[in-house]
C-alpha cells in the first residue's frame, strides 16, 4: 500500500522543524520561507496547522500544465515537477485550489512537495508526531481532498 | 466505437488520452491541421526567448507518444461536417465516420479593420509558425509595435522585450489588461512596464499602417504620433474556429454552445476548449473563456461523457496569471464584483502590491492581485468550493493577504479569534 503524510494539527507546537528540514532538503539551506510545507499560526486560538500538498489523483496542477512538466511518481503517488521541463508559466499556481504549488522567483520555476521521493523529511523532523508518514488511505489530508474534489470536479451522475 | 477529435491543442489531446484511459477498446482519431506534433501555444513566449526549443512546446514527449497509446493521428484540415451521415470531410484525406465527435478546434486571432493590416510586417502571435516569423524579425534594436495589451499581448510583451527590441505597446482601453484587471491594478502594471523601459500608450488606437520602404512601416496612432516599425504584432483578440461548421445546424453563438456534459445542440457532437461556449462557474452564463485550464477541464469532461460515463460540469472559474517583466498579476472569477457584495483592497503602489477581494455574503466570488505569488491557487479553491468564510470574512476585510490562513483555519475549524 502507498503511504501518505498524515497531519494532526492538534499535536503541532509550531516549532517549525518541518519547515527547516524541508527547506534544507529541497534547497540546501535552512530557510522556512522556501519550505514546501508551511505551518500556519493562529495566535488568538493558540493553534498551529502544518499544511502541504495533498497529492490529488486527478491533480489540477498536473492537468493545467501546458508542457507535461508535472507527472505522477508511480512509487509514491506524488505529483512531481520536472525542473527541466517547467517553463515557469505559473498556470498551475492558479489552478491548484489548495494553493500548494508556488512560483520560485530564484529558479523561475514552480515548486511543490514531492514527498522527498518516499522518505519525507518533515515527518522525520517532527518531534511531536503531528506529521507522520503512515500506511493509510484515509488521512486528514485525504479527507480534505475528498470533500474539495467532490465539489470542484465534474460530478459523476449516478 | 469510433471517437474522432478535431484539434490537437490541450483540449483535444487531454480528451484523447482520457478516452484511451476510460474506453481502451474504442478507436480514437485525433485530427490537427498544424504540421507540428501537438504543442502548447502557452509555451510560445518561452520559445521566443530561446529558453526552450520547439520540442519544449510539445504537449507530450516524443514523436511517437500517441502511436504508442494507440491513438491515431491525422495531419489534415477538416473542411466539412455532415451531421446526418455522421461523417466529416478532410481537405486531403478520405472522409471519416464517427460515433462520437469532439470539436476542439480552438480559436484564431482576429484582424482589426485597420488599413495596412495585411502588410507583411504585420504578424499575429498565435501559432508556432507565427513564433518562427517573429523570432526571425524581432532582432535586437528592431522597432516593434505591439497592438493590444490584453491577456495575450501582455504574455508576449516580456518575451519581446527580452529579445532586445525597442518595444511600444498600444492599447485602446484605459489601462493594461482591462478585461482582467481593474483601473488600479491595470495602471499599476502600466507604470511597472514603463519603468522597465517599454513605452505604453493606453486609450490610444492604431489608425493605419503604411509601408515606408520595402522593409519598414509607419504606424499612425490616434494621438497624432507616427511610429516607424520593423514589425507590428497584432494581439487584439481571438475568435473560435467554426467556419467548417457552417450549415450543420450546430448552435453557435460566440462559440459552440455546449451543455453541462460538453455536448453541442446535436447528439453525439461535443465541443471543448477555446471553440466552446461553456458554462462559467461565476456568472452562471455561457461564455468563451479561451484559457488553458478551461480547455483542460473541458477536454477531460467531454471525453468521460463521450465514453458514456455521464459527468456533469459545474462550470469553469475564469482565471489568469501574467508575468510582465517580473510583476505577477492574477485575476479570478468575478474580479469586478457582483455589484452588491462587500469588497476589500490593499493597494501599495510604491512596492507594486495590490490585492482586491470581492464577496457575496460571506463567500469569496472574485479576486485580483499584483505582486503576490504565494498560495494564490487557494483563491480558486475558496471561490469554487463556495466556502462559507464565517468569521474569517472580517479578518480578510481587514487584511486580504490572509487568504491561505483563512482556508487552513476553516479546514481545521479554527476561528480567527
Ligand atoms: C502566445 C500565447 C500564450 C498563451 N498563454 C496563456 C496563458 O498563460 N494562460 C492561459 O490560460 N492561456 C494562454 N493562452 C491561451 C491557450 O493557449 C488556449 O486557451 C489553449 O490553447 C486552448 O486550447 P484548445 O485545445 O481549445 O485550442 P488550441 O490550442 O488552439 O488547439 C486547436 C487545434 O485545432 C486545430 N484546428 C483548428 N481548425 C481545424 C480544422 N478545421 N481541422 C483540423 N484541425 C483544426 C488547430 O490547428 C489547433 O492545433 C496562450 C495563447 C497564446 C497564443
Amino acid at each position: 500500500m502507498q503511504r501518505s503524510l498524515h497531519i494532526d494539527p492538534l499535536k503541532c507546537t509550531g516549532c517549525l522543524q518541518c519547515e527547516m528540514a524541508c527547506s534544507y532538503h529541497a534547497e540546501g539551506a535552512f530557510n522556512p520561507s522556501r519550505s514546501r510545507i508551511k505551518v500556519f499560526t493562529f495566535h488568538e486560538a493558540g493553534r498551529f496547522a502544518p499544511y502541504t500538498c495533498t497529492q490529488c489523483d486527478e491533480a489540477w496542477c498536473m492537468h493545467a500544465c501546458p508542457v507535461e512538466a508535472i507527472t505522477t511518481d508511480l512509487e509514491t503517488g506524488a505529483k512531481v515537477v520536472s525542473e527541466s521541463k517547467c517553463v515557469g508559466c505559473k498556470v498551475c499556481t492558479i489552478a491548484c485550489p489548495f494553493g500548494t504549488i508556488n512560483y520560485h522567483h530564484v529558479s523561475g520555476k514552480v515548486v511543490k512537495c514531492d514527498l522527498c521521493g518516499g522518505d519525507p523529511e518533515c515527518a522525520k523532523a517532527c518531534p511531536t508526531d503531528a506529521i507522520t508518514w503512515i500506511d493509510a488511505d484515509w488521512t486528514g489530508l485525504d479527507r480534505m481532498r475528498a470533500s474539495a474534489e467532490k465539489s470542484l470536479a465534474g460530478v459523476a451522475a449516478s | 466505437m469510433q471517437h474522432i477529435i478535431i484539434g490537437t491543442g490541450p483540449a483535444g489531446v487531454i480528451a484523447a488520452e482520457t478516452l484511451k484511459k476510460v474506453a481502451p477498446d474504442s478507436q480514437i482519431t485525433l485530427i490537427g491541421s498544424e504540421p507540428e506534433p501537438p504543442y502548447s501555444r502557452m509555451a510560445i513566449p518561452y520559445y521566443l526567448v530561446e529558453q526552450i526549443g520547439e520540442e519544449g512546446t510539445w504537449l507530450r514527449d516524443g514523436e511517437n507518444h500517441f502511436a504508442e497509446l494507440g491513438i491515431k493521428r491525422i495531419t489534415d484540415r477538416v473542411s466539412g461536417v455532415d451531421t446526418t451521415s455522421q461523417t466529416l470531410t478532410l481537405e486531403n484525406g478520405e472522409p471519416l465516420r464517427w460515433d462520437r465527435l469532439l470539436i476542439a478546434s480552438g480559436s484564431h486571432p482576429v484582424k482589426p479593420p485597420i488599413p495596412g493590416i495585411d502588410l507583411p510586417q504585420v504578424q499575429s502571435c498565435w501559432t508556432l509558425e507565427d513564433a518562427r516569423q517573429i523570432a526571425a524579425r524581432a532582432q535586437p534594436g528592431a522597432n516593434v509595435v505591439l497592438m493590444g495589451a490584453g491577456f495575450i499581448g501582455c504574455i508576449i510583451l516580456e518575451a519581446l522585450h527580452n529579445r532586445g527590441v525597442n518595444l511600444t505597446v498600444i492599447e485602446t482601453g484605459d489601462r493594461m489588461v482591462p478585461r482582467m484587471l481593474n483601473e488600479k491594478a491595470g495602471n499599476l502594471l502600466k507604470s511597472w512596464t514603463q519603468s522597465k523601459g517599454v513605452t505604453v500608450h493606453t486609450s490610444t488606437s492604431v489608425e493605419a499602417i503604411e509601408a515606408s520602404s520595402s522593409e519598414q512601416v509607419n504606424v499612425r496612432l490616434s494621438n497624432g504620433e507616427t511610429l516607424p516599425a520593423d514589425l507590428v504584432i497584432s494581439a487584439t483578440g481571438v475568435r473560435p474556429n467554426t467556419d467548417f461548421l457552417n450549415d450543420t445546424g450546430i448552435e453557435i453563438r460566440s462559440g459552440i454552445v455546449i451543455d453541462d456534459t460538453m455536448q453541442s445542440s446535436i447528439d453525439n457532437i461535443f465541443a471543448a476548449g477555446d471553440v466552446a461556449e461553456g458554462y462559467d462557474f461565476s456568472t452562471g452564463m455561457h461564455s468563451v473563456q479561451a484559457i488553458q485550464p478551461t480547455a483542460a477541464d473541458h477536454g477531460r469532461i467531454a471525453a468521460l461523457n463521450m465514453a458514456g460515463i455521464t459527468t456533469a460540469h459545474r462550470g469553469s472559474v475564469n482565471m489568469n496569471v501574467l508575468d510582465t517583466l517580473g510583476l505577477i498579476t492574477t485575476s479570478f472569477g468575478l474580479w469586478a464584483g457582483s455589484g452588491d457584495g462587500d469588497e476589500t483592497e490593499l493597494y501599495n503602489p510604491q512596492s507594486y502590491k495590490y490585492i482586491n477581494l470581492q464577496f457575496d455574503g460571506d463567500r469569496l466570488i472574485g479576486a485580483s492581485t499584483a505582486g503576490m505569488t504565494n498560495h494564490v491557487g487557494v483563491i480558486r479553491g475558496l471561490i469554487q468550493n463556495r466556502t462559507r468564510l464565517g468569521p474569517w470574512k472580517d479578518r480578510l476585510i481587514k487584511d486580504p493577504t490572509r487568504l491561505m490562513e483563512a482556508w487552513v483555519g476553516i479546514c481545521e475549524n479554527i476561528s480567527p479569534g
